[in-house]
């Protein structure tokens, strides 16, 4: 796939089945990369950096929970934190709410990625991965409004499809993509960055 | 919700001419959602029909208010917060022949149910008084009746015992259909009364003051008006206790605070 501008971040989804690929996905990225990478992945409020630390003994990239107030960088990966959800204000700030869950999940992914199509725009690619709930379709569907870029997992290879399955069925994903293929594009517009 | 920054902050302005509500000093993505979410609901589709709306009609807008300033809460939020409190400053609590306590945007009051029973616990309950308060009026109508769905009480139950309470969760209040009622003893030294952060000033001096999960909903300028609010109302060596995710970054009183427990966010005025 050609890459015909500029990105300037990525939001990845995730619930169940998520941490392997997660890991699959973040693990090939150097130590820097050129944008920013928000997370939300369903997660239990009983561990509170748990899946911070795991990820970042496998990885070179940074990885940190993101904080209130805190601006985004690139080169850091930023996951939301547990019984929170997270949005992401004009000027590059994250913010915190702990308004009610959103399918049944806080973090919920729908309410990450509406906040990021509004600030990015057509500059935004957004993930959705393997998963057990419905939680990121209508977000999908807002990046497609703004013209960003919209990634599924290949259900077929998810360790949980219904996730990725229900944004397809949506209508509102551009790519249905492997791992393996996700990989090579997250690589592609990193080098293409350096390249600017 | 396809709409300027601009747009919002006009219509902030103007609420705040009309209605004498400040809302322009809060984060906004999370305004936006909300108003996304009330007109969605109310089938409204342009926003300068919407701002029209609320400037026209009061009722609407009061309808707007509660649902823009509403927050969440439960009961042993965070656990190991209230674990922290009976640990390290319920005794400080209980030098002092009266106690007070301000839990500020107390929401629908699970929280300050949880610091009555804290305190019941301790056997300082009698010579205490909570002053809850909140922006929200049907939040804090709910908070006044004590009544809760019944289904939240297995959670809340596991909340209380991980926060090191050893008594039967259960006696703290009676079950009828699917809600319950908390216990009137807890209630009777709970003053509940409506107090708006971005605007009211202090009315009382504390010895702690509870302020969980309201800061994040505010911008920098207005988390250090408020924080030096709670300065102001604490007495010499107040504690603080603030959400699990909120800190006094941004607060120019910074250091008149230390660490009662960093990672539980209770903080000590020191001076």
């Amino acid at each position: 796939m050609d890459i015909d501008h500029t990105y300037e971040a990525i939001v990845i989804g995730t619930s169940a089945g998520g941490l392997s690929a997660l890991t699959a996905l973040l693990s090939i990225l150097p130590s820097y990369y050129s944008l920013p990478i928000i997370i939300v992945q369903h997660r239990s409020k009983d561990h509170q950096n748990l899946l911070e630390e795991v990820l970042q003994s496998k990885c070179l990239i940074k990885i940190q929970q993101a904080e209130e107030k805190e601006s985004i960088l690139a080169g850091v990966v930023y996951i939301a934190p547990p019984n929170y959800h997270l949005l992401i204000e004009r000027d590059y700030t994250f913010s915190l709410t702990s308004d009610e869950p959103v399918n049944y999940s806080r973090p919920s992914i729908d309410v990450l990625f509406e906040s990021a199509a509004l600030v990015y725009a057509n500059k935004l690619i957004g993930i959705i991965l393997t998963g057990t709930n419905r939680d990121g379709s209508e977000g999908m569907s807002v990046i497609k409004q703004y013209a960003g870029l919209t990634i599924a997992q290949d259900p077929k290879e998810a360790e949980f499809p219904a996730m990725p399955l229900a944004a397809i069925q949506a209508h509102v994903i551009e790519q249905v993509w492997q791992l393996a293929e996700i990989q090579k594009f997250l690589i592609n517009i990193h080098a293409d960055n350096e390249k600017r | 919700m396809n709409v300027e920054s601009k747009e919002i902050k006009q219509l902030l302005q103007s609420i705040l001419s009309a209605y004498g509500y400040d809302f322009t000093e809060y984060a906004e993505a999370s305004v936006r959602r909300r108003m996304s979410l009330f007109m969605s609901t109310r089938k409204i589709t342009a926003f300068p029909d919407f701002a029209h709306l609320l400037l026209r009609d009061e009722m609407i807008f009061e309808q707007f208010i509660q649902e823009l300033s509403v927050t969440v809460t439960e009961m042993f939020r965070d656990p190991d917060f209230y674990k922290s409190l009976r640990d390290h400053v319920i005794k400080r609590l209980a030098t002092y022949p009266f106690i007070k306590v301000w839990v500020a945007g107390c929401a629908t009051g699970e929280e300050v149910y949880s610091i009555a029973i804290l305190l019941k616990e301790a056997n300082l309950l009698d010579r205490a008084v909570i002053y809850a308060t909140d922006i929200n009026q049907r939040s804090l109508q709910i908070a006044k009746e004590g009544v809760f769905p019944i289904d939240r009480m297995k959670q809340y139950t596991q909340n209380y015992q991980h926060s090191g309470g050893t008594e039967s969760f259960s006696d703290y209040y009676t079950s009828k259909y699917d809600s319950v009622l908390f216990d009137k003893s807890l209630r009777k030294n709970i003053v509940f009364s409506s107090h708006n952060l971005a605007v009211d000033k202090s009315f009382n001096e504390f010895q702690l003051i509870l302020c969980r999960n309201v800061l994040i909903y505010f911008n920098q300028q207005l988390q250090n008006k408020v924080i030096n609010l709670f300065y102001e109302s604490l007495c010499p060596f107040g504690i603080l206790g603030l959400g699990n995710k909120e800190s006094l970054l941004f607060s120019e009183k910074k250091s008149f605070f230390d660490d009662v427990d960093r990672k539980e966010k209770i903080f000590i005025k020191n001076i």
